[in-house]
């Protein structure tokens, strides 16, 4: 768990974070948004002392972060930029290698690991001789993750890791991130301006503005009770889609005037939202009447929630 | 294709001397090169950290690089001696500068993001530095590596102007001797070294972005020609060290002459005149060829040993011109014969002492001459053509050229333009050959055996009498080159060998015989 308590950061006279306080869970993956220039970034930098908060305090499992040389620190903490940041030097075996290397883990633990986490991200072994320049971004940015994950830290901080990417990767790896078994036993932190990605990504959402966290709690709360207008206006380009998104059609069920056909059923995933349960039925006239339903039994949900 | 046949008999039959002299070229370059790796390296990366530093340290090391390089050495001399030691610590400051410049601008280069990524993995500040900065600033600093290499093969044959050997020792001994094959010697294989190592460093530097391994073996390399140049430059215990000029090591009035006539055969270094003085003075040398008007043999408590098997011919000085030359300046011939006679050995050891060590300028010191003697005329500022007087790069033809200025000035319509300092005989003569200048002092013995090289028998005739030798010069270069000297000065600036003072009276010699026996005796 991680506990920032009155964290400050000014430059020059610029402040760029104003004395925030929050918690992150165990297990869970917390997002900062944000525009940029919000503070969300350096909040996350402080986490790992890339910059040095000027007061207050950060607590990993209630350790203070400052008793510890930063290099220790930083070895138990996963990284993931935004530019992926390999070294142009080493190969991608190297690259994914370097942590492994400064804690002297021997060669045999370092390949197997290795060898999972390609599986998981789902690259294949002839990439591992290869310069990063040679890879595509999204490439890239698995082994970015790679690099991250090796070491199986219990905190894994990640900046705009998505950001560099077309729409369309962004869509694949997110689902691929979403069930990583890797993050089920971390505390994840993911900084993003991308409110959709926030959405997907985030089980709470922490919304920043100047410096200060605005709401924070999970997309349910924050879309349906904003603490401001502030709040409402920054969802509402969005709002429909990020509503459909964080339904889950499981939690429809009750809502729905009769079971969705056998076929219908056939289609979804363990837990599919109501958004991408609607694309699919568009899709085929066969699912008409799905649709119908489904959209109805949405419509008895959201009444509930605005209450 | 004489010309070709002749360079490669000349280089084989001095191929002992060649190989030596490339090993100690090569060993120069290297060990200044590792020396300016170790310095430059370190600074660049500390300029990299305090870049407030930056504009300080490189704009000193620009600087130094600006200083000519014969210059740099002169101040060598009175810190660190001659030989080796003043020749590389001049050719690492020259090389400093590319590599201190190039490490600085290949680390600052480094791109933030991987820094950045370095730094979150957790990785210290020295295993940022060797891991990812060295790594990737690599070639950027190979390449300044590179940059200073062929600037230190090239300063390197200046090597020769404080005893340290090298290609120099040809090159400046061939441009002094008028010997063309001589010259081509040294800068051949010193044009080659330069291109070999740039193609080495250069390979090297395009393969190694992968690997630091590589730079290793440069390092090792470095080490090994190290090495080499101290095998070659390891030279037996001397009784007499002697230091000679390039010029005087290869004439029969010179060293072989030493040789074959007193049988003094000493293993002389090789060594700038501009320097020799001072050296002995020191006592970092025992025996220099100088020569006998020099002002300096008064300041430096020298002493000349009497040749008294006459192997050294005259060196009467007397201008030399085109026949042509003075038909198209009327006048012109009386005008320079007003100075003739008029300067003894001892007037002119004197001139030269008030330049050499009292610092006045040839100007003055010529000024003062004429005036004193009676020959000084206000300048004419005439409106004639423009005569070019030229002089070789020694302070007695530069109290010359200006006086010939002044009395050219004084006491015609002619119009003067010096051209001082030519880098030799060889450089003055083809000069005037082609018109670059209209005439120089020159010296009959150097005509009779540097540029008419008779036989040894004619030599032998009519260098024992000066007027002779006079003569006979005068003679064959109206002969062969349609050139007039015109009637001598009047001082006979022979070669010399001198020592101390005080070390020759210790050791009773006071003849070129007396120090051959000396050197002979076990």
């Amino acid at each position: 768990m991680i506990s920032i308590k009155g964290v400050s950061k000014s430059f020059g006279s610029n402040k760029a974070v104003d004395s925030i306080s929050f918690e992150a869970n165990d297990k869970e993956i917390l997002v900062l948004l944000g525009t940029s220039g919000c503070g969300k970034t350096t909040t996350l930098k402080m986490i790992n002392r890339l910059i040095e908060p000027d007061n207050g305090n950060i607590f990993i499992d209630s350790k203070n972060i400052r008793d510890q040389k930063p290099e220790e620190l930083r070895k138990s903490i996963g990284f993931v930029m935004q530019h992926a940041g390999l070294f142009p030097h080493y190969t991608v075996a190297q690259n994914i290698a370097i942590v492994p290397n400064l804690l002297n883990w021997d060669k045999q633990k370092t390949w197997k690991r290795t060898l999972e986490l390609l599986e998981k991200l789902h690259l294949t072994e002839d990439l591992l001789k290869v310069f990063p320049h040679e890879l595509s971004g999204g490439q890239q940015q698995r082994i970015g993750i790679a690099r991250a994950l090796i070491a199986d830290t219990p905190v894994l901080l990640m900046d705009e890791p998505f950001g560099a990417l077309d729409t369309i990767t962004k869509s694949a790896i997110h689902n691929e991130f979403k069930n990583l078994d890797e993050l089920k036993n971390k505390t994840t932190i993911l900084v993003t301006d991308d409110v959709v990605e926030a959405f997907e990504l985030g089980h709470r959402i922490c919304l920043m503005d100047k410096g200060q966290i605005v709401q924070i709690g999970s997309p349910a709360e924050i879309l349906y009770h904003p603490a401001n207008s502030f709040v409402k206006d920054f969802f509402a380009g969005n709002r429909l889609m990020l509503e459909y998104k964080i339904a889950s059609v499981k939690s429809m069920e009750s809502f729905l005037s009769k079971p969705l056909s056998i076929k219908a059923q056939e289609q979804l995933t363990k837990d599919a939202n109501v958004w991408e349960t609607l694309q699919i039925f568009s899709a085929e006239n066969t699912f008409n009447e799905d649709y119908e339903q489904l959209l109805q039994a949405f419509n008895h949900y959201r009444k509930l929630q605005t209450v | 294709m004489t010309q070709q046949q002749s360079l490669w008999q000349f280089m084989v039959s001095q191929h002992e001397k060649l190989f030596v002299q490339i090993g100690q070229h090569l060993g120069l370059t290297f060990l200044s090169l590792l020396l300016a790796i170790i310095v430059g390296i370190p600074l660049g990366v500390l300029i990299s950290r305090r870049r407030k530093l930056a504009a300080s340290v490189l704009g000193t090391a620009g600087i130094l690089q600006t200083v000519p390089s014969i210059a740099l050495l002169g101040f060598m001399i009175p810190l660190f001696g001659i030989g080796a030691t003043p020749a590389i610590i001049a050719l690492l400051i020259y090389a400093l500068l590319p590599i201190i410049r190039n490490t600085y601008t290949g680390i600052t280069g480094v791109d933030p993001v991987v820094i950045e990524a370095a730094t979150a993995l957790g990785m210290n500040k020295m295993q940022r530095l060797f891991k990812v900065e060295f790594p990737l600033a690599m070639p950027v600093i190979i390449a300044g590596i590179r940059t200073a290499a062929v600037i230190n093969v090239g300063v390197a044959t200046l090597a020769s102007f404080v005893a340290a050997g090298g290609l120099g020792e040809f090159i400046f001994g061939g441009i002094s001797l008028n010997n063309t094959n001589m010259i081509l010697a040294g800068a051949i294989p010193a044009a080659l070294l330069a291109v070999l190592l740039d193609l080495i460093i250069g390979y090297l530097q395009n393969s190694t972005l992968k690997t630091l391994k590589k730079v290793l073996y440069i390092i090792f390399g470095i080490v090994i020609m190290t090495g080499l140049y101290f095998m070659f430059s390891a030279k037996a215990e001397r009784k007499i060290i002697a230091g000679f000029t390039p010029e005087f090591m290869g004439r029969q009035d010179g060293d072989l002459g030493l040789r074959s006539v007193y049988g003094l055969k000493l293993n002389p270094l090789v060594v700038s005149d501009a320097i020799m003085y001072e050296a002995a003075y020191q006592g970092k040398l025992d025996l220099i060829s100088g020569y006998s008007t020099d002002g300096r043999i008064k300041a430096f408590d020298l002493v000349v040993l009497e040749d008294d098997q006459t192997i050294f011919p005259p060196y009467y000085a007397a201008p030399i011109i085109k026949t042509q030359t003075l038909k198209k300046f009327p006048g012109l011939e009386e005008t320079l014969n007003l100075l003739a006679g008029k300067i003894n050995d001892s007037i002119m050891t004197d001139l030269n002492y008030k330049t050499e060590l009292l610092k006045q300028t040839p100007e003055k010191v010529a000024k003062d001459f004429l005036v004193s003697s009676n020959l000084y005329k206000k300048a004419n500022q005439g409106n004639g053509e423009t005569i070019r007087i030229g002089s070789k790069i020694f302070g007695e033809q530069y109290i010359l050229a200006e006086m010939y200025k002044m009395i050219i000035e004084g006491n015609t319509n002619y119009k003067v333009e010096t051209k001082t300092g030519l880098g030799g005989t060889k450089i003055c003569f083809d000069a005037l050959m082609n018109d670059g200048i209209d005439f120089y002092p020159e010296y009959t013995g150097t005509g009779l055996l540097v540029l008419l090289k008779p036989s040894e028998q004619k030599i032998k005739e009519v260098s024992k009498d000066s007027k002779k030798t006079y003569d006979f010069v005068q003679k064959e270069f109206q002969k062969q080159y349609q050139l007039q000297w015109l009637k001598p000065i009047g001082f006979n600036n022979a070669y010399a060998l001198m020592m101390r003072i005080k070390q020759a009276k210790e050791l009773h010699i006071n003849t070129i015989s007396q120090l051959s026996d000396y050197c002979a005796k076990k």
